[in-house]
């Protein structure tokens, strides 16, 4: 299978749609070096270069990309969905 | 893989042994008011290239030394063979012909108070026409990659800027150090969420506490407004790409240093002293970090951009890459290095690398960049804070 997403590190929690991807489509994540990182089966749909969710995360989770905390999960997160500003925040200048 | 050594290069020698890539003759308006002489100038002798800009009046202290750096900077600038400078009266003028005086190449400075807009259009277009006349005598030479300076910052980022354009400015950049050339990068409250990598970066003491001074004054500014920033960093064109957070935001942008280290910290259009990667103090507005390295010495400039940034500057040339397959399918007029085949696993990052090297080298060579054949001239000042 093609891969549809792109993960900077294996273990990150999010991965890249590197087109736009289908709610209820299945689909295959690589890192850039070409190793098979897993598949999701999407819960929303996802255009391309935003962020699908590799897994489930609890809220106040931070949120981790290029194998560092990217922010913080504000409500629970589960495997599939898209991952954006309704449910992932910025951990740093806090207000 | 493409060295660095392997590029032909060839640019205009200046007297102070920098080399420009560009040879143009400048029209610098001082203040707002000169921007009408400078323009006529412009106007009426071919070759010339006005800078109006609206600032330069009852400016005072650190934001009016930035400005002086700033005008005075450009006009230095290797990509400048010959500068007229135009103001209302004589002393803030003066001060800024001393300063590129001193990089020995042509350059005079005339004021308007007591002579009125025309007469000061027809001595300062005499003066141009002669300038002029000595700037399309002179001739490219070849010029080694240790005389190169340049600068990087992206726009308009996405996720694809993380993944593909900004790495790719990295493997060139350690090619580049590694070669001896000077670089250039900043965008101070870009780096938050990634501070930590700069900060491992910086090559002693003095360099770590200066970055640090520099990242806790902004930080410091941001606190002070007492606003969330989502929608003005991220920008609102970063999070219609897909970028959520500050933090993500920040390591894309990182991307962009490679593995180099960090050779010092400077004040914003503070031109670096000595080779390798050097962090300006700077907004991440593309226009306004531009003008700054622009100031600081860089001749041309890599832009990665996601969503489509379609920044330029009237000096130095800016090469714009992406791998976002959308951006560069419908603004491709804007693309000089498409690298979407990075998403794909059609290309790997040396190969990237390898095409905006490939395009680096034919835009010093004299080939217009998308961003100058579009006419896209943006000169902007950092002001820092309110004029008396």
């Amino acid at each position: 299978m093609k891969h549809g997403i792109l993960v900077h590190e294996i273990d990150d929690d999010v991965g890249v749609a590197v087109e736009d991807l289908k709610k209820g489509s299945k689909i295959s994540a690589v890192t850039l070096e070409g190793k098979a990182a897993g598949s999701v089966t999407l819960v929303n749909n996802v255009p391309l270069g935003h962020k699908v969710a590799m897994r489930d995360m609890a809220k106040d989770k931070a949120v981790i990309k290029y194998g560092r905390p990217v922010g913080k999960a504000v409500q629970p997160i589960v495997k599939g969905a898209h991952v954006h500003i309704h449910n992932l925040k910025s951990a740093r200048w806090a207000i | 893989m493409i060295t660095p050594e392997k590029m032909k290069l060839t640019g205009y020698r200046r007297p102070d042994g920098r080399f420009g890539i560009r040879n143009h003759v400048i029209i610098l308006p001082v203040d707002d008011i000169s921007n009408a002489a400078a323009n006529g100038v412009a106007s009426l002798i071919k070759g010339t290239l006005a800078l109006p800009h609206p600032y330069g009046r009852l400016q005072f202290g650190k934001d009016l030394d930035l400005t002086f750096r700033t005008l005075a900077g450009t006009g230095r600038n290797p990509n400048i063979a010959a500068a007229i400078v135009i103001g209302i009266e004589p002393k803030w003028t003066d001060r800024i012909v001393k300063e590129i005086a001193k990089t020995g190449k042509p350059v005079m400075g005339f004021s308007i108070e007591r002579f009125g807009d025309l007469r000061t259009i027809e001595m300062a277009s005499r003066k141009a026409m002669e300038f002029v006349q000595y700037a399309t005598e002179l001739q490219r030479e070849p010029f080694p990659v240790k005389k190169l300076m340049m600068s990087a910052k992206c726009g308009e980022s996405d996720t694809t800027t993380g993944l593909s354009s900004c790495p790719t400015v990295g493997r060139v950049f350690e090619r580049l150090v590694k070669a001896g050339a000077t670089l250039l990068f900043g965008e101070t409250t870009e780096l938050t969420g990634g501070e930590d990598i700069v900060q491992s970066r910086c090559v002693n003491e003095k360099v770590l506490a200066d970055f640090n001074h520099m990242f806790e004054d902004y930080a410091a500014l941001v606190k002070s407004e007492g606003v969330d920033l989502l929608g003005s960093q991220p920008t609102e064109g970063n999070i219609r790409g897909g970028l959520t957070t500050i933090e993500e935001k920040a390591m894309g942008n990182i991307q962009k240093i490679g593995r180099c280290k960090v050779q010092s910290a400077l004040e914003p259009a503070v031109e670096p002293k000595g080779p390798g990667l050097h962090f300006m103090d700077s907004s991440s507005a593309a226009a306004e970090m531009i003008t700054l390295c622009g100031a600081a010495g860089s001749v041309v400039h890599f832009f990665p951009t996601g969503q489509g940034n379609i920044i330029g500057n009237p000096i130095v040339p800016v090469i714009k890459i992406s791998g976002n397959p959308l951006t560069v399918s419908t603004m491709s007029e804007h693309i000089d290095v498409d690298v979407t085949g990075i998403l794909r696993l059609e290309m790997n990052l040396d190969q990237a690398a390898d095409s905006a090297m490939k395009v680096l080298e034919r835009t010093i060579n004299g080939r217009f960049t998308a961003a100058e054949a579009l006419r896209h001239d943006e000169f902007v000042l950092t002001k820092l804070y309110r004029s008396a």
